[in-house]
């Protein structure tokens, strides 16, 4: 089909052209609508004429492979398909300004930097968790919608489940020259984290107005970033804080090994600020020496990074965000050193899990309370020590535990309230003694366990003050 | 679920089991893919059973082994020439006439169904990589063509350009097959596996929205290996069923 001959009013298999939107390179867009079917629509109509890019044929078969796949609120809804005389895919029309809006009006406060990236790092989640790569994100490709962010078009992406047909088709790399991540300069198609170095592309652009690596067009000068680290954002911004400094930099690692493990991690750093662990890297005003490059690319050069190859479904199970809920009531010693064993199980199994302690502080009503006691001690500082003490028994690198002290009238509500909005994958949590009272009112941990997004696993101390209590924990699935 | 595409049928369980899980599932149509007999300690059973399935419209096509009981063993390996002596004197007369008048390959709506290949047909050629898959691209303008005879499920694929690639489906997992590009899918094998997979597999395909699904049907293959052991068939058709491969 050639755009030329699209007229406003045209039908095409019953969906009817109201006006063109921008066209792209590859193809035309089309506001469509259809009697049957109320939902705003897109028609994306690729642009097939001979002689044509080759990628432009195989993007749009692999849209149309992909699109279809995805559910939730991060990607477009897949309507339909044309046939081969008439290809063209309708999808849902994503209302919203997309992230190059917010190009113009760089550096952003380092809060809408965290906030922007938190919504593009759930919606990154999202389709790794549908065994989909996106593999070029850039700020056109993403779409600000109330409250989410959705990735549109797939035609460079990766279903790890499906024939990889952009590898297929191409040589060389494919991408887009400013966030292309070094391991898809080097051909590798196949890892999430690459997502997350064209994430932290953005991040470091919205933080400092600035590319970290340019703008390269030609394929041959992505190679760069494999060995010229970037100027940290605060030698080009000294409004940047450290914890952003350090979240931008570890995702624009080029090892994709030193990056966040899954998009969820990443997400709860720019959730939690405050939590950052800060590295070497959060400290850092110049690039390194230019011997120190030199090396780089000496050893690069020479030696090529190898990869092995793992399933996207894999990289996300072995990297967790496991959520460990304390009671430090006192009285329950024994549950408490039963949950760190539960705890110490599951991270043994899971080399990147994140750990995140969470104690939630019962109060009688949300804003009349007063945060200090009698003597004038704030009671959240005094839990977070405990907290901190209690994680002493776990053997987890510092960086990867972080410590919660909420306030709530109902914490159940609380717990499951934070773990959706961290993307929790595991509660591990400790069920008190039966009581009278409890009984009647239900438990906080069976609460959990019929609310929580995600697995939890409820522990009971093994000597308990009642005998009738079945010993060891059992889990759940809610 | 429209058709299910099948091969290598020939130990009773796997042959029970998959016809079973595939009925479950909503398939209206079958199309066997050849060898119904050769490495199975009920070949009487399994022809019995493709006779009925074409009898109420199923579609059985030739496999190498099954021409063999007329033609001869020549050009098989020793096991395989040793279990379809052990084979001919199995079968009657109405079942050996059966597998003779077999065709080699069905064609319908822009599918070619054969045992081994598209091209030469009759002289089964393993479809085994990108050289072979380009042979059989050649010899047929089908937009997909569905075959057996390797033991290990692949998909082939050639791209509007020309670009060929295979492809390791992954089970249980819905396949599009494009309407821009052409396929070849060698379906797993029915009870005689390669793959290190010891279950059964079938091909789905649901030919509305022209979608593939390997299908992996766990059966009783302790069972069939014991029967292959007792009937004094070569040692290595019994344990392959138990390890897969």
């Amino acid at each position: 089909m050639d755009r030329r001959e699209l007229k406003a009013g045209q039908v095409i298999d019953g969906f009817r052209l109201i006006e063109p939107l921008e066209s792209g390179g590859m193809a035309s867009f089309w506001r469509v609508t259809r009697h049957s079917n109320d939902l705003p629509m897109l028609m994306k109509i690729p642009l097939l004429r001979p002689g044509e890019a080759p990628l432009t044929i195989v993007g749009y078969e692999v849209e149309q492979m992909i699109l279809p796949r995805l559910s939730g609120p991060h990607a477009p809804r897949f309507i339909a398909a044309g046939d081969f005389d008439r290809p063209y895919i309708v999808m849902e029309f994503v209302a919203g300004p997309s992230v190059t809006s917010l190009l113009n009006k760089v550096p952003s406060s380092p809060v809408e930097v965290a906030t922007i990236g938190a919504k593009i790092a759930f919606a990154l989640h999202d389709i790794h968790r549908q065994h989909v790569i996106h593999l070029d994100l850039k700020p056109s490709n993403v779409i600000l919608r109330s409250d989410d962010a959705v990735l549109i078009d797939f035609g460079l992406s990766r279903h790890d489940q499906l024939p990889d047909l952009v590898q297929e088709e191409t040589e060389g790399p494919v991408g887009t020259g400013a966030y292309i991540s070094p391991e898809q300069v080097l051909g590798d198609r196949g890892d999430p984290r690459s997502d997350l170095f064209a994430l932290g592309v953005i991040l470091y652009f919205l933080a400092t107005g600035e590319w970290p690596f340019g703008e390269p067009q030609r394929a041959d000068n992505w190679r760069w970033r494999l060995w010229r680290d970037p100027v940290p954002p605060r030698g080009r911004n000294p409004v940047v804080p450290p914890w952003l400094q350090e979240i931008i930099l570890r995702c624009l690692e080029v090892d994709p090994e030193a990056r966040y493990a899954t998009a969820a991690q990443l997400a709860f750093d720019l959730q939690h600020p405050d939590q950052v662990p800060l590295t070497q890297r959060a400290v850092r005003t110049r690039r390194d020496s230019a011997l120190t490059v030199f090396w780089r690319w000496l050893r690069i050069t020479r030696n090529p990074p190898r990869r092995f190859h793992r399933a996207v479904a894999s990289h996300l199970a072995d990297a967790p965000i496991v959520l460990a809920a304390i009671d430090l009531e006192p009285g329950h010693k024994a549950l408490s050193q039963a949950l760190a064993v539960a705890v110490r199980r599951v991270l043994a199994t899971e080399p990147n899990a994140r750990l995140a302690c969470v104690n939630v502080l019962k109060i009688a009503r949300l804003t009349l309370d007063k945060l200090e006691d009698a003597e004038g001690r704030n009671p959240q500082l005094g839990r977070l020590i405990e907290l901190k003490h209690w994680a002493r028994a776990i053997p987890v690198a510092p960086e990867r535990v972080t410590y919660h002290v909420l306030e709530s009238t109902d914490p159940a509500s609380q717990l499951v309230d934070y773990a959706r909005h961290n993307r929790v994958d595991h509660i591990v949590m400790g069920a008190r003694a039966s009581s009278m009272l409890r009984r009647y009112l239900g438990s906080v941990s069976a609460h959990v366990v019929a609310q929580a997004p995600c697995t939890v696993t409820v522990v009971r101390a093994p000597d308990d003050e009642t005998a009738a209590i079945p010993t060891g924990g059992d889990t759940a699935r809610a | 679920m429209d058709w299910a595409v099948q091969r290598h049928s020939r130990n009773r369980e796997a042959l029970e089991a998959s016809l079973d899980h595939a009925r479950r599932g909503g398939i209206d149509r079958f199309i066997f893919l050849g060898d119904y007999v050769g490495y199975g300690a009920d070949p009487g059973f399994a022809v019995d059973t493709m006779m009925r399935e074409v009898e109420s419209g199923a579609v059985a096509l030739l496999g190498n082994h099954d021409a063999a009981i007329a033609s001869g063993t020549g050009g098989m390996n020793s096991v395989a020439a040793e279990a379809i002596d052990w084979t001919r004197p199995k079968l009657d007369s109405t079942q050996r006439e059966f597998l003779t008048q077999l065709p080699l390959t069905f064609e319908d709506g822009g599918r070619l169904f054969v045992h081994a290949s598209a091209h030469a047909p009759e002289h089964w050629e393993y479809m085994t990589d990108v050289a072979a898959a380009s042979r059989n691209f050649m010899a047929t303008r089908a937009h997909a063509t569905f075959c057996g005879h390797v033991h290990v499920p692949q998909l082939f694929h050639r791209s509007p350009t020309g670009k060929l690639a295979g492809f390791q489906p992954v089970q249980a997992v819905e396949i599009p097959l494009l309407a821009q590009r052409r396929w070849i899918a060698v379906i797993g094998s029915v009870g005689q596996p390669r793959d290190y997979n010891p279950a059964a597999c079938y091909g789905a395909l649901d030919t509305e929205r022209n979608v593939l699904v390997y299908v992996r049907v766990p059966y009783d293959n302790e069972t069939a290996a014991r029967k292959v052991r007792d009937a004094g068939l070569p040692l290595i058709l019994s344990s392959r069923l138990i390890e897969g491969a």
